[in-house]
């Protein structure tokens, strides 16, 4: 599916351009599973059924490789779910019945949660999950993958490890540095703002070297200015060739960050576009404002022309009555 | 004052026994488990007994020991192994139910009558029956000893002052030890001379020396409850020490206490949580083995004896002596052993039988054991060397 016109002038380093990126999704059609120049994740046919409720159902979604992609719908609309399904944490409902998801090439369709990150797709979570009893540093290190040291036999005897562990360590302080974490390299996590351990989890991420990165609401209960530096830190990402696909409420940030935005309702995916072009689909409306959204919610009734004649006389009668008293 | 000083004697001797040698393996073991791991496992007790079968058994059955040893060990990787394919994708308090039905179906085993040739059913199995071949391996020789040889019988014909000195030197280092560690962990103690570690290690040794000095004992070299079944207890204790703490500091360990902390996180990083979750399940396991068979040496294979009370009386250690410390399990099990013939013997002593027979008093030294834990929980949940950082954040 991959176009190698687009693979050989390099999606990594070409589309840290703005325009570059607008080119390249300008291609693509704006409707749900359209297929894209390049995609890194291709997901088909996956449902998951709670008891009676269809949480996820989605036919077809492809991610294009090398841009942000914003994942957006009201409250249940399957978003959390879908992330779950595809890293992983869930299996689908239809897992017998054609469900298959395919990440750089690989097949995930039946594999943990601990292949799907090996794989190079890693996930944050909406609650966020630092390790509270464990320092920064610790959180950090954790992430490093094919660790030496955390093979059991290997782990007694230092010297096995130590050169590795040293340059882990370079590492994670590197990416503390880059996220403002560095002084409280020593601290426990547990005592961090939330804002920090968003940035915390985030760079703990990174420390998998990932080709992906999947966030879900990341600026959740972030205060406006560590949301600035959030979205910088999102964006470079990107310019640095990693793929961002996240989940966000906050239509602002949405705008502002997202080079492709998809559209979730009710499990479907139910629009694709471009961020700007996205919000007035009639079926993204629909969505988030329900089809009568132009209708008042109110006693329509109050509003018929003979309703208001009767209470503005209402009021007349009123006033003028007390101005009678005070005269 | 002689009756006193002999019970606290009789303290210090059950703090070094072989059987509590034996309990404080298994709770290194069960530290693995419920303070690195965050494994609830009620089922120690059961471990210990298939390592104390396995190894009294085969040697009846007329193994070479070290062979016992390894069959011992290997009844504990098989149970673990069972035990925990079931249950460890699971939430943790699965663990818990399934690892103390375990135990108890285990204790039940042991005792039916239609395996009596086997395990001696009730009666459980005699200590002579197996412990030839270790008491054979003793380079001890014949004889008995003393520790410490120089004692306070040697000066001044054993006054009491000279004794009573001891104790208060005893007690004085124990409290310059008790300063010098806690001036280490929080950073600001008494103004110690540069090598605050060195002065630990020091006092520790020091204390030893005058609190044997104080209290000296006397075994047979190589007998059953002798020197030797002490020297081995106490020799697999620090490997036990050596172990944990050569893990528990590598990478290995780090993600060990990451799982304790969130399993999905660790999951998201890609680390295999299961497989993780499996290896801390049998090794704590063939510690608790481990810690079965030192326990047996010097008394009998009997059912009944490592019950579910064993495993409690090990949490309870453990929670003393400080979770996810690499010395709170000896610390504790000490405290505990010793604590507990300590209470039992001077309310036998010095409280008249109108108040508290002998039998009751052996009952209220588990009501005071009980209720220090309950203390305990409530106001220093960290235990004696557990961080209090580490509690003091919800998860």
């Amino acid at each position: 599916m991959s176009d190698p016109t687009t693979t050989s002038t390099g999606p990594r380093g070409g589309l840290a351009d703005p325009a570059a990126r607008k080119a390249l999704m300008a291609g693509v059609e704006a409707a749900p599973g359209a297929p894209k120049p390049d995609p890194i994740l291709t997901v088909d046919k996956i449902t998951r059924v709670f008891g009676g409720v269809t949480a996820v159902d989605v036919d077809h979604l492809e991610v294009q490789r090398g841009v942000i992609t914003a994942l957006i719908g009201p409250n249940g609309a399957g978003k959390t779910t879908f992330f779950n399904l595809i890293t992983g944490f869930d299996r689908p409902t239809s897992a017998r019945s054609g469900a298959s998801w395919r990440f750089d090439g690989r097949d995930l369709g039946r594999t943990s949660a601990s292949s799907v990150a090996n794989a190079g797709m890693v996930r944050t979570f909406q609650l966020t999950k630092s390790l509270n009893r464990m320092t920064v540093m610790d959180n950090m290190m954790l992430g490093a993958r094919r660790q030496t040291g955390e093979r059991l036999w290997g782990a007694m005897f230092a010297p096995l490890w130590s050169s590795q562990e040293k340059a882990i360590v370079e590492k994670a302080e590197h990416l503390l540095e880059r996220f403002k974490l560095l002084e409280k390299k020593d601290d426990f996590a547990g005592g961090l703002s939330g804002g920090q351990k968003k940035l915390l989890e985030m760079a703990r991420a990174l420390m998998t070297d990932p080709t992906m990165i999947m966030l879900d609401e990341p600026m959740a209960g972030v205060n406006p200015a560590l949301t600035q530096s959030l979205l910088g830190h999102i964006q470079s990402l990107r310019d640095d060739g990693m793929t961002v696909l996240f989940v966000e409420h906050d239509m602002h940030v949405v705008r502002h960050i997202s080079d492709w935005v998809v559209v979730m309702a009710e499990g479907r995916v139910v629009a694709e576009g471009a961020a700007d072009t996205v919000m007035s689909d009639p079926a993204v409306i629909d969505a988030y404002l329900g089809a009568h959204h132009d209708t008042d919610l109110g006693d329509d009734a109050l509003l018929e022309d003979a309703a208001i004649a009767e209470l503005e006389a209402e009021v007349e009668a009123e006033t003028s009555e007390r101005e009678g008293e005070q005269a | 004052m002689d009756q006193f000083l002999n019970i606290l004697g009789s303290g210090l001797e059950e703090a070094f026994a072989p059987a509590t040698a034996g309990l404080v393996i298994a709770v290194i073991g069960l530290n693995l488990h419920f303070g690195f791991t965050g494994l609830l496992n009620f089922g120690q007790a059961g471990f210990m007994l298939l390592g104390a079968y396995g190894f009294a058994i085969s040697i009846i059955e007329g193994l070479p020991m070290l062979l016992a040893v390894l069959v011992g060990l290997g009844l504990a990787i098989v149970f673990a192994l069972i035990l925990g394919a079931p249950t460890l994708k699971l939430r943790g308090d699965y663990l818990a139910i399934v690892t103390i039905s375990a135990a108890e179906i285990l204790r039940y085993v042991g005792r039916l009558n239609q395996l009596e040739d086997f395990t001696g059913g009730s009666q459980g199995l005699f200590g002579k029956d197996y412990n030839k071949p270790f008491v054979d391996a003793s380079f001890l020789g014949d004889g008995r000893f003393t520790l410490s040889p120089f004692n306070y019988r040697d000066i001044a014909d054993g006054a009491l002052w000279v004794r009573l000195l001891g104790l208060a030197v005893a007690i004085a280092l124990i409290v310059l030890v008790v300063r010098v560690g806690r001036g280490i962990k929080t950073g600001n103690g008494p103004a110690l001379a540069g090598r605050p570690r060195l002065t630990l290690v020091l006092g520790i040794l020091a204390s030893l020396v005058a609190l044997f000095f104080t209290f000296p004992v006397t075994y047979d070299a190589t007998g059953i409850d002798g020197w030797w079944a002490r020297l081995v207890g106490w020799t697999l204790v620090a490997i036990a020490l050596l172990v944990t703490w050569l893990l528990v500091r590598s990478p290995w360990g780090r993600v060990l206490k990451g799982v304790r902390e969130d399993e999905d996180a660790m999951r998201s990083l890609g680390k295999n949580v299961f497989l993780l979750k499996m290896q801390a399940l049998v090794l704590g396991g063939m510690l608790g083995a481990l810690g079965g068979m030192v326990y047996v040496i010097s008394s009998s294979v009997q059912a009944d004896s490592l019950g579910r009370s064993v495993t409690f009386f090990a949490y309870t250690a453990l929670l003393l002596g400080g979770a996810a410390a690499i010395f709170g399990p000896v610390l504790g099990t000490c405290i505990f052993f010793a604590g507990r013939l300590l209470i039992r013997e001077l309310s036998a002593a010095y409280l008249p039988d109108s108040i508290m027979s002998d039998q009751q008093s052996q009952q209220f030294s588990f009501i005071v054991v009980g209720i220090a834990l309950m203390l305990l929980v409530i106001f220093r949940p960290q235990g004696i060397l557990g961080d209090k950082r580490e509690l003091r954040f919800n998860v």
